[in-house]
Order: structure tokens, then sequence, then C-alpha cells
């Protein structure tokens, strides 16, 4: 690498946007894995939706994927909304039958 | 110091500041509020990547529509504060553990990779061309997700109403 450390600093790219979207990733990862609560879980997948977004748009802008990329965020958000309305009415069913929402006592499929 | 990069560097420091708030409050409506901050500066990051519309359809879908799902559904499901924190947080170290290693691995790869990189296009607005792709190229696509949504609405209402009817007939 020619340049110096500060002056890759003080130019954000690609590589910037990429690794922003990295940390979201592994945030909402920790948020899927170690809480026990449904909603905080449904938190985190919005987290990994969002990075996905970062990268889809961050590739548009500075690679040969111009447009393509924004039509797919679009599409990602639009299922994201459906999903969140589809797990909202699933997360109330659940604490309606078992009065929690601890995904460790949510343990019986029928009945 | 150009102000495009101190704008970068603020609104990553926002996203990623508060998504950690999120995933590491003890109370689940101080998670809420962090996402929504997350959620803006998610926005913010798509303005400054020159994705007018993405930006907006961010803040009236995430901010405006399913944060508020998410506040509703942290209502009806409230178990007071009595739930505490170590409770609802199982596999700590391990989960850490892993979330570390998969941000390290992709920091690397995303850093040693040569990304052909062209020179960006200054574009005054998107709105234009978006339209006409999604009329044009994407209009299966679209339908089709226009369908989804539908099914979904069709979904939550079948699921939401039979709560009701059943909660009528059990208690």
């Amino acid at each position: 690498m020619e340049y110096s450390i500060m002056e890759w600093l003080s130019d954000p790219g690609l590589v910037h946007f990429l690794i922003v979207s990295a940390m979201l990733f592994s945030l909402g990862l920790m948020a899927v894995l170690s809480q026990r609560n449904v909603i905080m879980v449904l938190m985190g997948v919005e987290l990994i939706l969002n990075s996905a977004n970062i990268n889809f748009i961050a590739f548009s802008r500075f690679t040969e994927l111009s447009l393509d990329g924004h039509m797919i965020a679009l599409f990602v958000i639009i299922i994201a909304a459906a999903e969140a309305a589809v797990a909202l009415a699933i997360v109330l069913n659940v604490y309606n039958r078992f009065k929690t929402i601890n995904l460790d006592e949510i343990s019986t499929m029928k009945g | 110091m150009e102000l495009t990069t101190i704008l970068f560097y603020l609104f990553a420091l926002v996203t990623v500041g508060a998504a950690a708030v999120m995933v590491f409050s003890k109370n689940i409506v101080h998670s809420a509020f962090a996402l929504m901050f997350s959620l803006i500066g998610v926005a913010a990051l798509y303005v400054l990547l020159y994705a007018d519309f993405l930006a907006a359809a961010q803040l009236l879908v995430y901010v405006g529509g399913i944060l508020i799902l998410i506040l509703f559904g942290v209502m009806l499901t409230s178990q007071g504060l009595t739930v505490d924190y170590k409770s609802t947080t199982v596999n700590l170290l391990p989960a850490a553990l892993l979330s570390i290693t998969a941000a390290a691995l992709l920091i690397f790869a995303f850093t040693t990779t040569k990304w052909i990189v062209s020179t960006p296009v200054d574009r005054d607005e998107t709105v234009y061309d978006l339209g006409m792709l999604l009329m044009g190229d994407y209009i299966l696509a679209f339908i089709v997700v226009g369908v989804l949504l539908l099914i979904t609405i069709i979904g939550a209402i079948l699921m939401s109403t039979r709560l009701i009817t059943q909660t009528g007939k059990t208690d």
C-alpha cells in the first residue's frame, strides 16, 4: 500500500462503508445469539438486514453495479417490513399462549 | 479534512455506537430507542452514498413503521421491569467470541481484497431512474412483492383476530 494510513483514513471509500457494515453485522449476530427475549432477537435481525443493505448500496456507488444495487436494497427493505409484521403477530400469539417471551421457555410446538 | 469525511465518521459512529447500546442495554425500551438512532444513522450513510430515495424509504419504513411495530410489541408483551438482564442473556462468552471472530474475518476479507472500483458517477437524483427500472426490468419482482405484502396483511389480520376469539373462548 503506497498511501499512508492517515491518507487512507481521510478519504472514505468502498472499504470504509464495508467495515461499518461488518461491525453492524457482528453486533446483530451478537444480539441474535445472546439475547433470549424474542423482540431483542428481532431487532438483531433488523440490524443484520441493514448491514446487508449498506453493502449493496456501497457496491452500487463504487463499482459497476449501478442502480441494480438500489433495487435489491429496496426489495430487502420491503421484505423486512413484511417479516417484522408477521413476526410481531406471531410473538403476540406466543405471548398470549405461554405468558412469556423468553425463547428458552417456549419449547412445545403443539398444545 | 473534507466535510464528507467528517460526516461519514460522525454517522458511522452514531450507527455502530447506537447498535452497541442496543445489544448491551439492560432495558428493552432503551434498546428500541437505540435501534432508532442506529437506523437514522444508516439512512444518513445512504445519503452519503448518493441514494436519496432509499434514505427516504429507510426513514419511512424502518423508523416510521418497523420501529413503531417493535415498540408496540414491547408494550403488549411487557413483563414489567422485573425481568433482569442475566435471565434474558445467555451464552454471553461464546456469542461474543463468535461475533468478534465474524467481524475480524469480514474486515480482513474486505480490506485485503482488491476491489475493482470505478470512478463514482455524480448523480443528482435517483428517483427517475429507479422508477424507470421498477416499471421496466423489475416489473415482475415489483408485482410479486406487492402480492407478498397483501398476503402479509391478510396473515397478520388473521392471526390477531384468532388471538381475540381464542382469548374470548378460553378466558
